[in-house]
């Protein structure tokens, strides 16, 4: 007889996301132990968890990995995400502590969910292989549509989770039947002979269609332009805690696979996938920054500004080249800490110990009640315009610089003008927060946490240390996009 | 014998028709099975390109898809369930609370 050869197998490929996936197992096991009226220490747990996946990633800095025949690698552009999804995963955490104890929506299941979705989100920056990215895709969405409906006896959350649910179940059938076509024009899965069937030959029908398809697909992810509409509702329903994760981790895990899969599978493709995504980008901005104008809703107001900043992340793939894909990278670390500490001061704003501040009016006058509170949101809000010597800034500049230099004059132009319209909106929370006096007798004020003072400042010292000294973390993002251009 | 081809073209219908449901019923339960109807489209193609190419992605990729929609069948139900508790109605036309 003779013995059946195992495949060979390299878990350490593999190592950020199964430290977060142990921490994950590890919490619902502990769920079921005392104490039983806290789940703070799980928190801790989950917290370690993603730290211990981030002191992993650097630990594999350099390295270059495959495993599973091709499926997974673990090079450095998986590590620059496992970085950015770190981050936001521990900051989401930290932020998360005291909001789910004080929303009375405190279980263990949140914590295994929130590390299950990161766990997904690592995966997907990881993918080469069109099987793993819906699997990891699918791990993401799942995790997060329960995670969106957390707020069992609200409305408002119920309706988010079930938007975000069938809208993302959709998409995903969008994205699965493109990746049949990719499967039936080339006959592999993988993205290197995805690559090789489809080099130094006209695309034919089967395989534009396909792309298209998984574009759709993505597009919802994304929430770019026409396939934003879930974004609003979701954000708004959702807990502010997990609102944050969707519009961080979320966003850069769907950026992951869009970029590995349309600089490398599909690179022959380039001229079809740029056109495409010319429009897509110039549409995202604008649609975004308009409506984002009419909301007085912050967390909604902040949809359609995550919607405009996707626009401009589109900037830097049409761009293409290490430039422009480096500035993406570059661009979603900057916005990973601003949008987080945006999110983290909101759901740090309360009247009640229960209930959350939620209205641009509800911040009226906060500069006088808690100065400190007032500035934070405000560093967060610049860097959002993108005002020097902010995060915002430095991210912007490169992915515009590198959209010039790919002769993409008139797509800056929209884009530069879209900022300018941002800034209307962004300012006129730090006009309402420093220049009106609250129009209710007990205004909003600050629910007091140390971890989500903790993440506050940890997001402050990103957007700074990013606007100032930019060069180093630039460079990280250019060698990140290296192994896929090579 | 018949030809890969047809299955191919068969399960573009079944996508279509899927996304045709998806887009005009208003009962949460018949999109959600629209959506299913469109898995499975991609299904019946990932099995005939496998077929047609002799290679076990295709049909491995139709196991995954399977246990997938398993979990999404899991998750969709329990979230539509727990609207349905508050509300007693089951439409996405109620789904109406936030707009713009």
């Amino acid at each position: 007889m003779t013995p059946i050869p195992a495949p060979p197998v390299l878990l350490s490929a593999l190592t950020p996301v199964l430290v977060i996936l142990a921490a994950g197992a590890l919490v619902l096991l502990l769920d079921l132990v005392p104490p039983r009226d806290t789940k703070q220490h799980l928190g801790g747990l989950a917290l370690g968890g993603f730290v211990a996946s981030l002191l992993a990633s650097v630990w594999f800095w350099d390295a270059d990995l495959r495993a599973f025949r091709d499926m997974i690698a673990l090079d450095n552009f998986a590590l620059f995400f496992n970085l950015v999804i770190g981050y936001a995963g521990a900051l989401v955490v930290l932020l998360s502590m005291d909001y789910v104890r004080r929303t009375g929506a405190e279980t263990g299941e949140y914590y295994a969910l929130v590390l299950f979705a990161g766990s997904g989100m690592m995966l997907l920056g990881s993918a080469t292989d069109l099987i793993v990215v819906f699997l990891s895709l699918e791990l993401m969405s799942l995790s997060l549509y329960v995670l969106a409906g957390l707020f069992k006896t609200r409305l408002d959350s119920g309706e988010a989770s079930m938007k975000y649910f069938l809208l993302g179940a959709f998409a995903s059938s969008f994205l699965l039947y493109g990746i049949a076509l990719v499967y039936g024009a080339t006959g592999s899965t993988n993205f290197d002979k995805v690559a090789a069937a489809l080099a130094g030959k006209a695309p034919d029908g089967l395989v534009v269609v396909g792309l298209g398809l998984m574009l759709v697909g993505f597009g919802f992810k994304l929430s770019s332009v026409p396939f934003h509409m879930w974004a609003p509702d979701v954000y708004q329903g959702a807990p502010t805690t997990v609102t944050a994760f969707i519009a961080t981790g979320s966003k850069a895990a769907a950026f992951a696979a869009v970029i590995r899969l349309l600089f490398s599978a599909l690179r022959s493709m380039q001229p079809d996938w740029t056109v495409l995504l010319w429009g897509v980008a110039a549409l995202t901005m604008t649609v975004g920054n308009v409506v984002a104008i009419a909301q007085s809703n912050l967390k909604r107001m902040l949809a359609y500004s995550s919607v405009a900043h996707v626009g401009y992340m589109l900037v830097g793939l049409v761009a293409g080249g290490a430039s422009g894909a480096g500035a993406v990278l570059f661009y979603l670390l900057a916005y990973t800490f601003t949008t987080a500490g945006t999110f983290g001061v909101i759901s740090l704003c309360g009247r009640t110990s229960g209930d959350e501040s939620v209205d641009v009016r509800d911040y009226a006058g906060l500069a006088r009640r808690h100065p400190l509170l007032a500035f934070v949101l405000s560093l967060f809000l610049l860097s959002l315009i993108g005002i020097p010597p902010l995060a915002g800034f430095v991210g912007k500049f490169y992915l515009f610089g590198a959209a010039v230099r790919g002769g993409y004059l008139w797509l800056v132009v929209i884009g530069v003008l879209n900022s300018a319209i941002a800034a209307y909106y962004y300012l006129r929370v730090i006009v309402y927060m420093y220049m009106r006096e609250p129009e209710e007798a007990i205004p909003a004020g600050l629910v007091p946490s140390f971890a989500g003072g903790l993440a506050l400042a940890i997001s402050i010292v990103g957007i700074v240390l990013l606007g100032v000294m930019p060069a180093p973390f630039a460079n990280l993002a250019v060698a990140a996009v290296a192994p896929l251009l090579k | 014998m018949v030809d890969d081809s047809w299955y191919v073209a068969l399960s573009a219908v079944l996508f279509t028709l899927g996304v045709i449901g998806v887009v005009i019923r208003r009962n949460p339960l018949v999109i959600f099975m629209s959506i299913e109807l469109m898995l499975n489209a991609a299904n019946l193609a990932l099995v005939a390109f496998g077929h047609r190419f002799g290679s076990p992605e295709g049909q491995t990729l139709v196991f995954f898809v399977m246990a997938v929609a398993a979990a999404e069948v899991a998750v969709g139900l329990a979230i539509i369930v727990t609207i349905f508790r508050l509300r007693r109605r089951l439409s996405v036309d109620d789904l109406s609370l936030m707009r713009w």
